[in-house]
């Protein structure tokens, strides 16, 4: 082993990601401040002012509607909020809340258009698929690092580091559900003479809303999946009574805020599978 | 000039096209083209016209490349060298906005899968031509329907394709192309993926619909019966070239070469050939200036039991027998007029042999061939069997 000196991999990207605090300073500054300020209103000023009662309602009222005006779904929201709010992790639930709506709303944004990008050229296709798989196998915690180099603690790092580990998905079956509408339909859409435009918004997208929605529903997933994980820096939320738990070794407390999540977890995964539903089918 | 004429025009799947097109040259075959490049050759140096107003029948068994041929014509597979020329323009030389433009104003497709759009509905899959072309929304709305109309599906405007049978969803397919109002329909298999009754039915729909359009229609099939009854004109495919070309008839009647004719063998010819095809110039008598004598003596000659009657113009008066003829010569008659049947077993001349079985059987008589009151020709039994058997068939009735 003595014939080659170790290589200095983690100086380099230590110096880069160093570079890169120094370079940008402006833009994580801007973002970590207006970004951050922004969330932090979202959460706190509007979110948590609406009394709890009237939230529940309001979810209970859209779930009813979601799920094709049956009970269940109803039901099941409206009682584990209640459970969530009984047990007084309402804010704690509303930061997390704002956590993952945000990370996700930002996921969709970049991850439709890579997407489809890459259905689009077989090139990008090859250059990103490596890139996505990076991206997901790395280990949630390193993303941590970097984050709080470019935007300290709080929410907004917490938000970075939940996009770059949940935007895969969206970007893998945005490709897919683009690539898989049958040749057949492709050949009509040109034969009538579409410009790429028109046969993406016309034909693809359409045709592949299905895929891009369970992409999408995996994504939210995957967020949701990092807000312990961001609670570490800082992020607010029902992580971070999950962290004191296991720094106080209160097995209850933890325990409690874990429901709290998967709770969180069954509603939003169900109401993004219920909004899937395909006209025509 | 002809709407479309297709000139030389190759297509070869692979990497070594320059190669392969050089070997296509030199006259190698398929295989052996296959054997030295790895290519495929999809179509090799097809040449047609198609008129304005014509059904066009292309049609191979499949690998002929029929398919691919299609495609070419609308470029939605890259032509490897030849020409397309649209009312004059090369279609294969065009940049992407002109070819757009000739595929939304000349050229419609309708596929054998439908290849309907199931996230819309019927209406809007009717609409997506003109839609494309920014047609305004209630023009569009009010043409689509009026193209949904004439292919019967008036009352499902609002349903999804998926709710649909196969022949429905096919009429929405025919619809949507129809809506853009175009020159020229490619239709790929269209009927290939219905069931046979629905099939026919949509090929008498289609005829009827043709009476009134006149629209050009290249057709592609692999079934030969769905080619011989509505082509006017058709193209026979096999490994990539066009073995014959030829109408219906000419293509029963004078095979290219041995393919063929192997092809057309097992053909129903009863639905093919007419009455024009089989019928026999008649020997006649004239009203006018001959007697039962004259009658008789002619029908001693020929051997025949009856004779027809007809005057100078050859306006049909009707038949006498031999038994009448004779009884009328020993009693003197003069006047053939005295002893003339009437009850003629009568077809015209684009009669179907389908339809000269039920005249012929209930007849005694030869069935007359007859336009405008005038005698073309006789059919007697004897050539309709010939005629099914696949011999003695000729093209020019009236020259036999």
């Amino acid at each position: 082993m003595g014939l080659m000196p170790k290589i200095p991999v983690a100086e380099w990207i230590s110096s880069a990601t160093e570079w890169i605090t120094d370079t940008f300073e402006f833009l994580f500054d801007f973002i970590k401040n207006d970004f951050g300020d922004f969330i932090e209103m979202f959460a706190e000023d509007w979110l948590m002012n609406i009394p709890v009662w009237l939230f529940i309602v309001i979810v209970g009222l859209i779930a009813f509607f979601v799920s094709g005006k049956r009970f269940g779904l109803m039901a099941f929201s409206v009682v584990g909020l209640w459970f969530i709010a009984n047990q007084e992790l309402w804010e704690e639930l509303m930061n997390t809340f704002t956590l993952v709506i945000f990370a996700s709303l930002i996921c969709v944004i970049i991850g439709v258009p890579f997407g489809i990008w890459m259905a689009k050229s077989k090139v990008v296709e090859k250059i990103l698929t490596p890139i996505l798989d990076f991206m997901q196998t790395m280990p949630a915690f390193v993303y941590l690092i970097p984050a709080v180099a470019f935007f300290s603690i709080g929410m907004v790092p917490g938000v970075f580091a939940s996009v770059i580990f949940a935007t895969p998905p969206t970007v893998r079956f945005t490709n897919l559900g683009i690539r898989q509408v049958s040749h057949e339909l492709i050949e009509a859409s040109d034969s009538f003479g579409t410009t790429g435009t028109q046969k993406l918004f016309k034909v693809q997208l359409p045709m592949a809303k299905t895929t891009i929605m369970a992409g999408i529903n995996q994504t939210v997933m995957l967020a949701l999946s990092m807000v312990v994980i961001a609670s570490m820096i800082g992020a607010k939320g029902l992580g971070q009574t999950v962290i004191t738990g296991l720094q106080r070794a209160e097995v209850g407390t933890g325990f409690v805020a874990g429901l709290g999540i998967v709770i969180l977890a069954i509603i939003i995964d169900r109401f993004t599978q219920n909004l899937n539903t395909q006209r025509g089918e | 000039m002809p709407i479309i004429q297709v000139k030389d025009l190759s297509k070869i799947f692979g990497k070594q096209a320059k190669k392969a097109t050089q070997y296509l040259d030199q006259g190698l075959s398929k295989d052996e083209i296959l054997e030295k490049t790895g290519n495929t050759v999809g179509v090799n140096r097809a040449s047609f016209d198609v008129e304005e107003g014509e059904i066009f029948v292309i049609m191979g068994l499949s690998g002929s490349g029929k398919s691919t041929l299609v495609r070419l014509i609308n470029r939605l597979i890259e032509p490897t060298e030849g020409s397309v020329y649209i009312d004059g323009k090369d279609l294969a030389k065009m940049d992407k906005k002109n070819l757009r433009d000739v595929r939304r104003e000349k050229l419609s497709m309708v596929f054998q899968r439908f290849a309907l759009f199931p996230h819309r509905t019927v209406l809007e899959n009717a609409e997506f031509g003109l839609e494309v072309q920014g047609v305004d929304k209630e023009e569009r709305a009010q043409k689509a329907k009026d193209s949904l109309e004439l292919v019967g599906l008036g009352g499902y405007i609002n349903q999804f394709p998926g709710q649909l049978s196969g022949g429905m969803q096919q009429r929405v397919g025919l619809a949507r192309a129809l809506a853009n109002d175009p020159e020229v329909l490619l239709m790929d298999e269209a009927f290939s993926a219905l069931d046979p009754l629905i099939r026919k039915e949509m090929q008498d729909e289609l005829l009827e619909l043709q009476e009134s359009m006149k629209k050009t229609i290249i057709f592609i099939t692999h079934d030969l019966d769905e080619a011989l009854r509505i082509g006017d004109r058709i193209a026979l495919m096999k490994d990539g070239r066009i073995v014959q070309i030829g109408s219906p008839e000419e293509i029963l009647v004078n095979p290219a070469n041995d393919y063929v004719e192997k092809f057309v063998e097992d053909v129903d010819r009863s639905k093919v050939l007419t009455a024009e095809h089989i019928m026999k110039r008649p020997e006649t008598v004239d009203v006018d200036k001959h007697g039962p004598r004259t009658a008789l003596e002619r029908m001693r000659k020929e051997g025949l039991s009856t004779i027809y009657v007809t005057d100078a113009k050859r306006n049909l008066h009707g038949y006498v027998t031999a038994d009448d003829v004779s009884e009328a010569a020993k009693q003197e008659v003069k006047d053939v007029k005295e002893i003339l049947r009437t009850d003629i077993p009568k077809v015209d001349k684009d009669t179907s042999m389908h339809e000269i079985f039920d005249v012929i059987h209930d007849s005694t008589v030869p069935v007359a061939v007859v336009e405008d009151g005038k005698l073309q020709g006789i059919i007697v039994r004897g050539a309709v069997i010939a005629a099914l058997a696949g011999s003695e068939v000729n093209l020019n009735g009236s020259d036999a």
